[in-house]
C-alpha cells in the first residue's frame, strides 16, 4: 500500500466468554476508498465495526485511526476521534422521539455553533442528497425501511465526516432500493470525499461498488484485494462463499 | 447439594455485580452533571414526565389512603375514646411514611417502568450506540436528566401527597364521622413536628433517585429485542419497589 491507511486494525483478538470472535485480525483501509468486509452472518462483522468506532475494546491488538491508537483512550478522549466518523446503522437507529429533520439536525446542534437557520439549510441539503428533500417534517415511524436508512445516512454525513461506516446497508431492502443505497455509498465517497467502510453479506451489491474487498472468516481476514482478484481466489472458503454454495469447507454450525 | 450452593452463590455474585454496575452508573451520571454541555431542556422535559405527569395519580392514591386511614383509626380509637387523635395519626403516618412511600411506588409504576422501556428500546434499536458514535455520552444525555428529575420531583410530589392525604383524613374524620374539626386540627399542630415532614421529604428524594436509576440501569443493560424490553421493564418495577421499601426501613431507623 503506497499511502498510509486511514484505518488500520492490527492483530485484534476478542472473545465473549469461551467464544473467540476475532482471532488475530489485520485490516487496512485506504483513504478515499469504498472498502467492503464480507463474511457470514454472525461471523463477527458487526463486532469488527464496533472495534473501529470504539464501541468495543479488543482483548489485545491495536486500532489505528489516522495513525492514532484508539484502544487506550477513554470515552471522553474518544470524542475528537468519533467526530471523524459517521455511521449508518443496520436499522437506521433514528431517534424515534424526533422528526426526520430533528434527527439530521441533532449532530449539528450538538457539535457546531451554527444558527437554527443555518442548521435547517444543512439539513435540507443532506436530505436532498439522499433523495428525501422536503420530508423533514415526518416522524421515523412513518417511514419505510429504505427511507429510514437514507435518513440515517443523511444524519451520518451531516458533519461531513472523513469516514462513514455502513452496517449491512442493503439488508432487508428490495433490489431497487438496495441499488439506490449502493449509489448513495458511491456518492458519499465522490461528493463528500469520505472513506467508506461497509460490512455486508450481500455479494452482488458488494462487488459492484467495492474498491477493496475483505473476506472475514473464522475471526480473521482470509482474502483481500480488488473485487476481481477476490472473485478469482483459489481459496475454497472464499469460492464457496462468493458462489453461495451449500457444500464446501464452510459448515453450518 | 453442590448445585444448590452453586445456585445460591451464583445468585449472590450476580446481585453484588448488579449493585456495583448500578453504583457506577450513578457515579457516572453525577460526574456528568458537572460537565458541559448542560442541556437544560432535557432536564425540564424529564421533570415534566416524572413529576407533573404523575401528579394526578399521586393525588388520587394519597386521597384514598388518607381517607381509609381515618376510617380505620377512628374505629380503633373509639374503643378507648381517643377519636380526637385520628387527625394526628393520619398526619404523622402520611408525612413520615405513607406520603413518600406511596408517591415513590406510584411514580415507579408510572415513570420508572416507562424509563426502562424507553431506554431499553433505544438500546435494542442501537439508538444508544448511535448517541455514542455521535460523540454524545449516553449517560449524560439519558441517565443524568432522569435521575435529577427523580431527585427533585419526588419531594415535591410528596408535599402534595402529604397535604391531600391529611385532607382525605379530614373529610372522612370530620365531615363523615363527626369528629370535632377543631380538635382534629389542633392535635395535628400539637403532635406533628417540622422534622417529621423534612425526614419524609429526604426519604422521598432518595426514593426518587432509586426509581430513576433502576429504570435507567435496567434499560441500559437490555438485550434480546422486544422480549428483552418487556423483561427489563418488569424487573425495573420489581427491583425499584423492593429497594424503595428496604431503603425506607434503613433510612427510617437512621433518622429515629
Amino acid at each position: 500500500m503506497d499511502v498510509d491507511p486511514i484505518i488500520e486494525l492490527r492483530d485484534i483478538r476478542k472473545s465473549f466468554g469461551a467464544q473467540r470472535v476475532l482471532d488475530g485480525l489485520n485490516l487496512a483501509v485506504r483513504p478515499g476508498s469504498v472498502s467492503v468486509v464480507i463474511g457470514r452472518s454472525g461471523g463477527g462483522k458487526s463486532v469488527l465495526m464496533k472495534h473501529v468506532i470504539g464501541l468495543m475494546k479488543p482483548d489485545s491488538g491495536q486500532v489505528l485511526v489516522e495513525g492514532q491508537d484508539t484502544v487506550p483512550l477513554t470515552e471522553r478522549q474518544m470524542t475528537p476521534v468519533r467526530r471523524k466518523f459517521g455511521m449508518l446503522f443496520q436499522e437506521g437507529a433514528l431517534f424515534d422521539s424526533m422528526t426526520v429533520a430533528g434527527n439530521v439536525a441533532f449532530p449539528l446542534a450538538e457539535h457546531t455553533r451554527l444558527s437554527r437557520r443555518e442548521i435547517a439549510g444543512v439539513v435540507e441539503d443532506k436530505l436532498a442528497a439522499v433523495g428525501l428533500g422536503g420530508m423533514g417534517y415526518k416522524m421515523p415511524s412513518e417511514l419505510s425501511g429504505g427511507m429510514r436508512k437514507r435518513v440515517g445516512l443523511a444524519r451520518a454525513i451531516a458533519l461531513d465526516p472523513k469516514i462513514v461506516l455502513f452496517d449491512e446497508p442493503t439488508s432487508g431492502l428490495d433490489p431497487v432500493m438496495a441499488a439506490n443505497i449502493n449509489e448513495l455509498i458511491l456518492q458519499t465517497r465522490d461528493e463528500f470525499g469520505a472513506t467508506c467502510l461497509v460490512i455486508s453479506h450481500d455479494i452482488r451489491a458488494t462487488f459492484s461498488i467495492a474498491d477493496e474487498v475483505f473476506m472475514l472468516y473464522d475471526g480473521r481476514i482470509i482474502a483481500s484485494g480488488p473485487p476481481e482478484a477476490v472473485r478469482e481466489s483459489a481459496d475454497p472458503v472464499v469460492r464457496q462463499f462468493i458462489r453461495g454454495e451449500a457444500r464446501g469447507p464452510i459448515t453450518i454450525a | 447439594m453442590t448445585r444448590f450452593f452453586a445456585w445460591l452463590g451464583g445468585g449472590f455474585l450476580e446481585a453484588v455485580a448488579e449493585s456495583g454496575r448500578m453504583a457506577l452508573l450513578l457515579w457516572e451520571a453525577a460526574v456528568s452533571l458537572v460537565r458541559p454541555p448542560w442541556r437544560v431542556g432535557l432536564f425540564f422535559r424529564q421533570m415534566e414526565f416524572v413529576g407533573v405527569n404523575s401528579l394526578f395519580v399521586v393525588l388520587l392514591t394519597s386521597l384514598f389512603t388518607g381517607m381509609v386511614l381515618a376510617l380505620q383509626t377512628y374505629h380503633a380509637f373509639r374503643l378507648f375514646s381517643a377519636e380526637g387523635l385520628v387527625g394526628a395519626t393520619v398526619a404523622l403516618s402520611m408525612t413520615r411514611e405513607l406520603g413518600p412511600v406511596i408517591t415513590a411506588l406510584m411514580v415507579t409504576g408510572r415513570a420508572g417502568s416507562a424509563i426502562a422501556a424507553e431506554i431499553g428500546t433505544m438500546r435494542v434499536t442501537e439508538q444508544v450506540d448511535a448517541l455514542a458514535v455521535m460523540a454524545i455520552s449516553p449517560v449524560q444525555y439519558l441517565v443524568t436528566p432522569r435521575v435529577v428529575a427523580g431527585l427533585v420531583m419526588l419531594p415535591l410530589l410528596t408535599v402534595v401527597s402529604d397535604f391531600v392525604g391529611i385532607l382525605g383524613g379530614y373529610l372522612v374524620g370530620v365531615k363523615m364521622l363527626g369528629i370535632n374539626g377543631g380538635i382534629f386540627m389542633n392535635r395535628i399542630y400539637e403532635l406533628v413536628e417540622l422534622s417529621d415532614i423534612y425526614n419524609g421529604l429526604a426519604k422521598a428524594a432518595v426514593f426518587g433517585v432509586i426509581l430513576a436509576l433502576v429504570g435507567c440501569y435496567k434499560g441500559f443493560y437490555t438485550s434480546g429485542g422486544a422480549e428483552g424490553v418487556g423483561r427489563a421493564t418488569t424487573q425495573a418495577v420489581v427491583l425499584a419497589s423492593v429497594l424503595i421499601l428496604a431503603s425506607d426501613y434503613v433510612l427510617t431507623s437512621l433518622m429515629m
